[in-house]
């Protein structure tokens, strides 16, 4: 299958296969912006499949979220066919509804607050704002 | 020192100078109450209780009353807006509108934090679930203090439920940040400390049997051993009694060992104990209503 290439805006590539979608939903694209392509199981000789998104006039996207959703991913901005800068995403220290607390004694059970988790330095782990529960990842 | 307006939500909100300020203050009130006993006059504490403790709401009562302030609030959230469903944070707003200063204990863990958003006045933690409990920290390290003079050099036996007893992590993590401290972690493997809290603390030794670890101790902190944290009920039976204090294994301890307990007790510390001299659960309870007068204090910046 052949998506065009682009000539200005932002390529995710190398997301693990079957992350892709929950990526898109995260990012929080304005409907404004130009065409949007999700790539999925794309054939890759580093990982065997792939996802990939690609996101055309766009040189702004918060991409904080790819840190926690998937590490390898890489992010590639295009400016006039050529690749301006090549990036990956370290982990967010900070993210908001993105993940839920599964605490059932955490406040956030019976109160309408924001789930907000923060990065435990060297971990890799997140504890909720409120009940300190760690989570290992966005997956659990 | 300037704690005026400030939360406390965890121990750890506080930093050492901040704590000994308030133990200095505390031993000032011990020393001579009746020249705090108007400190805060014209002050009002809202003391707001979703979940009933009588123990920990006449303390931070007492301590208001003490200090010549007022009190207000609820001991449990029926025939309160709360039981009709009201949030935190609105419950919160209304309360700041009255009040100079809140004390709010709450089933759910990070209530008191959630409350703090929202507060235009300080919120004292009195409790959130099994979270945290910054009062509790502070009186035991005050009674540790007054008996020990200080927390340099001293040999802390932590004993019975070490997993899920999160008192003794809060105590933990704030004498860590003193030096010289050695703990003794008394507990069975099942109620083992965590293994985060064992990496904050760092000095450490682990053992399974109280008989065997009292010799060693200047300090014991006893915590209940509940039966719903077994898996089975032989390992309750066979583990229970290695975690009962009684006269008897008293007769191995040091004479100058002090024996700490947060309280309320089930039979984890024999009564055969308490008119020993080395028992100060009923002092450390005194203690609690000292260090929340020089809390309320501060916080309202009267001190
Ligand atoms: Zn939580």
């Amino acid at each position: 299958m052949e998506v065009k290439n682009i000539q200005n805006g932002i390529v995710i590539d190398h997301i693990h296969a079957g992350f892709g979608l929950k990526i898109l939903e995260h990012l929080d694209i304005d409907k404004g912006l130009g065409s949007v392509a999700l790539l999925m199981n794309v054939p890759s000789e580093k990982y065997g499949r792939k996802d990939l998104i690609k996101l055309e006039n766009t040189q702004s996207v918060d991409i904080n979220i790819l840190g926690l959703i998937d590490h390898q991913a890489t992010v590639i901005y295009i400016k006039d066919g050529v690749i301006a800068q090549k990036t990956t995403v370290d982990l967010p220290k900070k993210v908001t509804n993105v993940i839920k607390c599964k605490n059932p004694r955490c406040v956030t059970s019976v109160e309408p607050v924001p789930h907000i988790f923060h990065l435990v330095e060297g971990s890799g782990k997140y504890r909720c704002e409120y009940c300190d529960n760690a989570v290992k990842s966005f997956d659990e | 020192m300037e704690l005026k307006g400030k939360n406390l939500i965890s121990p750890m909100d506080l930093s050492v100078e901040e704590m000994t300020f308030l133990f200095d203050t505390a031993e000032e009130i011990i020393a001579s109450p009746q020249d705090f006993c108007e400190l805060c006059k014209g002050a009002l504490l809202a003391s707001l209780f979703f979940e009933p403790s009588t123990r920990t709401r006449l303390s931070f009562e007492a301590a208001m009353l003490r200090l010549g302030g007022k009190v207000i609030g609820f001991s449990e959230p029926r025939s309160t807006s709360v039981e009709k469903g009201e949030s935190i944070a609105d419950t919160i707003r209304t309360v700041a509108s009255y009040a100079d200063i809140a004390a709010m204990r709450h089933p759910k863990e990070g209530a008191a934090l959630v409350a703090a958003q929202k507060s235009t006045i300080p919120i004292i933690n009195a409790g959130d679930g099994g979270h945290f409990h910054p009062t509790q920290t502070l009186t035991d390290m005050l009674t540790i203090r007054r008996e020990k003079g200080g927390f340099g050099g001293i040999t802390i036996g932590l004993c019975g439920d070490l997993k899920f007893g999160r008192t003794v992590h809060s105590l933990a993590f704030a004498l860590a940040r003193y030096g010289g401290i050695k703990f003794v972690l008394i507990s069975p493997d099942e109620l083992r400390l965590p293994e985060y809290v064992r990496d904050g603390i760092v000095d450490y030794a682990e053992v399974t049997d109280l008989r065997e670890a009292l010799p060693s101790l200047d300090v014991l902190y006893m915590t209940r051993v509940q039966r719903e944290r077994f898996f089975n009920e032989e390992d309750y039976i066979r583990l229970k009694d290695s975690y009962i204090l009684n006269a008897a294994k008293l007769k191995e301890a040091r004479q100058d060992l002090m024996i700490l307990h947060p309280l309320p007790r089930a039979n984890e510390v024999s009564t055969d104990v308490d008119d020993d001299p080395r028992a100060v659960y009923f002092t450390q309870v005194k203690n609690g209503m000292y260090i929340r007068m020089a809390l309320l204090a501060a916080l309202l910046g009267r001190v």
